[in-house]
């Protein structure tokens, strides 16, 4: 029986796993969101990364950025050394695509703010 | 600007955001006031994600958090005033005079009501006695986020975080993403200070080791930190003598707790509760002083900004709603096992029906349940498989049904295990 903590939501239940079967057992958790999370950090454990993206604006050097959906754990760096070479030259709003499918994982890397329409 | 407003609210953080766009929503004529040339307060700089869970069930970063409600806020008529400062508030015939300064001069208005969302400062270097020199490369978590995530720039290269609050969890995470070396994170007291989750997804997923009992007595460096002393403390949280080591690193981070601000509430004589260190308020979310509303992380630190937009949503209304009328209140008290309860008083002439309680345990509490009784009798219980201090619990009662009058006795027991 392993232990692990839900980060879906700030209840972080206590989930306890038994994947001694063929299928994997998830109790604990208040929500069926729990026993997903489990199931994958088990399987192939995801994040979703928020960062912030260089611009050529001298009031907003630096843009925030997140992924529009999780990617692997193992590829945070590569994702992040992906992002450290752009730099934005046009005022993006928030939701605008900055990375296309970012090195082929399916999510985009997208702006969270509109702070680039909101300077001078 | 006009000369005279029904609510004005003070800070255009998620709580001024949502208690502006509140009151502009029921009728009222608002003026939101923000020191800042943006609003959207401290989630401009929380650019990681896990805004809006409850609200939204959307796992939003804070600046898109805040935009959205600074949307809704701009589809009202509320006029909103950006780099200016509120210097005196005085009570006058037609409710307070507002002094305010900003790069056009000083200004002043009159206000019906009041909307306090002046949010929280975070405790500094000086506020924990830290021994040594003076020497740059020492940064609140805050200052630190506002470098990384506004400024572009790295506050440090190799550093020791003290304090185990939510900022400096989520700051261990942003620093090692862009390159720095977190040594670890040390807390003075046995318990981490954070949220379950952010020990793990922001420490554990990053291999960032987190020492409990252990805090910083010393720091070194002319000009900039050169090393920082760790000792352990005992249970009454006193450095132990011998226990000594020495951490090479040019940064220090403090995410040693957030203090309500509220010198403009004091200024106005509203009653200070010391434990939650906010004011002393209704349901309405109206403080001692007749037509001052707060909300936010003013009235009492939050840790989901959900529930900060929502305290934000009962002063707005409440202030739109505003008639200067005698309250009649009763104190909602609570056992020693619940280290705060907002709000702190139940006006028996005002809505009785939907009464939101935000409250915290003292100690971590195993298999436990809440009853609350009002004049001896059950009203409602709760079961919570646990009960932590950094995780602050909501529950909503309606008292419409009940017979309350200035006698009742309305008490809030926590029971439970302590571990």
């Amino acid at each position: 029986m392993k232990q692990l903590v839900c980060i879906v939501c700030p209840n972080g239940c206590t989930l306890n796993i038994d994947d001694s079967g063929d299928e994997i057992k998830v109790t604990g958790g208040k929500c069926k969101k729990g026993s997903d999370f489990a199931v994958a950090e088990l399987t192939c454990p995801k994040r979703t990364i928020c960062t912030t993206v260089k611009t050529v604006f001298k009031n907003a050097p630096v843009l925030p950025v997140r992924v529009s959906s999780d990617i692997p754990k193992d590829r945070i760096f590569d994702v992040m050394n992906e992002i450290n070479k752009i730099t934005v030259k046009d005022k993006l709003k928030r939701g605008d695509v900055v990375i296309q499918d970012v090195l082929g994982l399916g999510a985009d890397v997208i702006a969270t703010s509109d702070i680039l329409s909101l300077i001078t | 600007m006009k000369n005279y407003y029904d609510v004005t609210v003070i800070g255009g953080g998620p709580a001024g955001i949502a208690a502006a766009a509140e009151a502009a929503r029921n009728h009222a004529s608002v003026l939101v006031i923000e020191r800042e040339a943006r609003l959207g307060g401290i989630l401009k700089q929380c650019i990681h994600d896990g805004f809006g869970l409850v609200r939204f069930k959307e796992k939003l970063s804070g600046p898109e958090y805040a935009e959205r409600f600074i949307d809704l806020l701009n589809e009202t008529d509320a006029d909103i005033t950006v780099l200016t400062f509120v210097t005196k508030i005085v009570k006058t015939s037609g409710g307070y005079r507002i002094t305010m300064v900003s790069r056009d001069g000083v200004a002043s208005v009159v206000s019906k009501t009041i909307i306090l969302a002046t949010g929280c400062r975070e405790r500094t270097a000086k506020q924990v006695f830290i021994h040594g020199t003076r020497p740059a490369g020492v940064f609140t978590a805050g200052t630190a986020q506002n470098f990384t995530n506004l400024l572009g720039q790295l506050p440090c290269r190799k550093c020791v975080i003290l304090g185990s609050g939510d900022i400096g969890l989520i700051m261990a995470r942003r620093l090692t993403l862009e390159g720095a070396q977190v040594i670890g994170v040390y807390e003075a007291k046995s318990t981490p200070s954070g949220l379950t989750r952010n020990i793990h997804q922001c420490l554990h997923d990053y291999n960032i080791p987190l020492y409990l009992s252990k805090t910083v007595t010393r720091v070194f460096g002319e000009d900039r930190l050169t090393a920082v002393e760790i000792s352990s403390v005992d249970k009454s949280m006193k450095p132990v003598k011998g226990t000594e080591e020495i951490i090479e690193c040019d940064g220090l981070i403090l995410s040693v707790g957030l203090i309500p601000e509220n010198e403009l509430a004091e200024t106005l004589g509203v009653k200070i509760d010391p434990k939650t260190k906010g004011p002393v308020c209704d349901q309405s979310l109206m403080t001692s002083a007749d037509g001052i509303f707060s909300c936010g992380n003013a009235l009492h630190v939050n840790d989901l900004v959900d529930y900060v937009s929502e305290s934000g949503e009962t002063a707005g209304k409440a202030a739109a709603e505003f008639n200067a009328s005698a309250r009649e209140c009763i104190d909602a008290e609570t056992n020693s096992n619940i280290s705060y309860i907002v709000p702190q008083k139940i006006d028996l002439k005002g809505d009785l029906s939907k009464v939101v309680f935000y409250f915290r345990s003292r100690d971590i509490l195993k298999n436990c349940k809440l009853s609350i009784t009002l004049d001896g009798g059950v009203v409602k219980e709760k079961k919570y498989m646990f009960l932590r201090p950094p995780e602050m619990e909501r529950i909503v009662l309606d008292f419409s049904k009940y017979n309350l009058h200035k006698n009742s006795r309305l008490i809030f027991n926590a029971e439970g295990e302590k571990i």
